[in-house]
């Protein structure tokens, strides 16, 4: 069971190349930013694996429970933010994407390049 | 036991995550986005997380795949098939995850309390929040009170976007006003007997809900930014329900504008307040003669400044997308 202590920053390594995969690879627009959001979401696994403490439960004190171990709240609060600052930010990109469509007519990356050297 | 659940849901997430990056068919990614985010929420519930958990499932499962799909409609919902050169892309991925894997041998396990993150000022905000704050949940009081200056600056930055977003999508032809508005016969899914029955009994349920994990803050996990995106949520499954016209005849427009800055501004002049009665800026335990009232206080009017400012971006922009959607 000794190796599964690391299997969530494992996961962590791999979403996150699964993501930057998408942004660099894919030339659909909506397709890179989702890989973007793959991006975000593994780094909110990072840091949410980091403020785990065996034995210990969410970071509301309980008056009445002695040596009651908690989890850290300081990358729970940052995490909290960072994922209503995500959705803002996709959607912005998600505006931007609309708005291309409309000039252009398409969302490929590659087809917009053609007719920007025309 | 609830270590091989853990275990077995980050699978699961890999494998969605790879599903939305090889489907061709991007209604099928962003259906899948949906249920990235509820299994992220289960692994952050695992790990202790509940106030991220409830974002996480609110923002991602909820608003996030209908401001995709909005999006879509607005597109095209397929990826067009070519091929390219993948495999640099590939190699540097690959060689990245290798490196990151390696790199992660140097980690702490999962859990162990002698991690370096869990020294420095953790311990503190949990030993001193009962007599500096005096409210159970320490991630409320870290977010409000302790890193009130981080919460502002993320909060602008949510109200950026939500301008950002305005303009952006807003019809520069008509002059002096922004039009949003939807197209007045905007009928939703009024004529589908089954979602609407259902999804009616639902919303002020959801809103209710959104309204308690805003003023329930102190004692359980909840905020501003978990209550602004339910309500929105549930703002959201209404207009979808019976046409953006009428969620916009309960929810104004002007309103939703006056919400984005009324928010933002009820978190900065409660920042100010506190220098005008002699503190710094944030600082709450002057708001009172008691330290601890004046904390709860400021504590919750920033929760409820945070709560108005994400609700107002959140159906702000879920209804500049859709009022496109009816004029193309």
């Amino acid at each position: 069971m000794e190796f599964l202590g690391l299997y969530n920053y494992w996961v962590f390594a791999v979403l996150l190349m699964t993501g930057l995969y998408a942004v660099m690879s894919k030339a659909n627009l909506i397709k890179k930013l989702i890989g973007m959001s793959i991006f975000q979401s593994a780094v909110f696994l990072l840091y949410i694996t980091m403020s785990k403490v065996e034995g210990g439960t969410a970071p509301i004190l309980q008056p009445d429970a002695v040596d009651q171990l908690y989890s850290n709240p300081l990358p729970q609060v940052l995490i909290l933010t960072a994922i209503v600052v995500g959705i803002a930010t996709l959607s912005l990109g998600l505006a931007i994407v609309v708005r291309i469509s409309e000039v252009y007519g398409t969302i490929e990356e590659d087809e917009i390049r053609e007719l920007d050297g025309e | 036991m609830i270590t091989l659940f853990g275990v077995f849901v980050s699978t699961l997430l890999v494998i969605t995550a790879i599903g939305m990056v090889r489907s061709q068919n991007l209604f099928g990614a962003v259906m899948l986005t949906g249920l990235f985010s509820l299994q992220m929420a289960v692994i952050f519930f695992i790990l202790d997380a509940a106030d991220v958990a409830l974002t996480e499932a609110a923002v991602g499962a909820g608003v996030a795949t209908v401001l995709l799909l909005s999006a879509l409609a607005l597109t095209s919902d397929e990826e067009a098939r070519r091929r390219r050169r993948r495999w640099v892309a590939m190699t540097v991925v690959s060689a990245t995850t290798l490196m990151v894997i390696y790199a992660t041998f140097d980690q702490p396990r999962l859990g162990d309390p002698e991690a370096p993150v869990h020294q420095h000022v953790a311990p503190w905000y949990l030993a001193e929040t009962p007599r500096l704050i005096d409210v159970p949940n320490v991630v409320t009081a870290v977010l409000a009170s302790f890193r009130g200056y981080d919460t502002l600056g993320e909060l602008f930055v949510i109200f950026t976007a939500g301008i950002g977003v305005m303009f952006i999508l807003a019809d520069g032809r008509e002059k002096g006003r922004l039009s949003l508005l939807p197209s007045p016969d905007a009928q939703g899914l009024r004529h589908h007997l089954v979602p609407r029955v259902v999804g009616r009994l639902l919303v002020p349920f959801i809103v209710l809900f959104g309204l308690y994990v805003q003023f329930h803050a102190d004692f359980g996990p909840g905020g501003g930014f978990q209550a602004g995106a339910l309500i929105s949520a549930g703002m959201i499954l209404y207009a979808l329900l019976e046409g953006e016209s009428a969620a916009l005849r309960a929810v104004s427009f002007q309103a939703l504008a006056g919400m984005i800055a009324g928010g933002a501004f009820l978190f900065v002049a409660v920042g100010v307040a506190g220098m005008m009665l002699g503190g710094h800026f944030l600082d709450y335990s002057v708001l009172s003669s008691d330290p601890v009232v004046g904390q709860h206080l400021g504590i919750f009017l920033v929760e409820l400044g945070v709560g108005i400012t994400v609700t107002g971006v959140l159906l702000t922009i879920f209804h500049a997308l859709s009022a496109r959607v009816q004029r193309s």
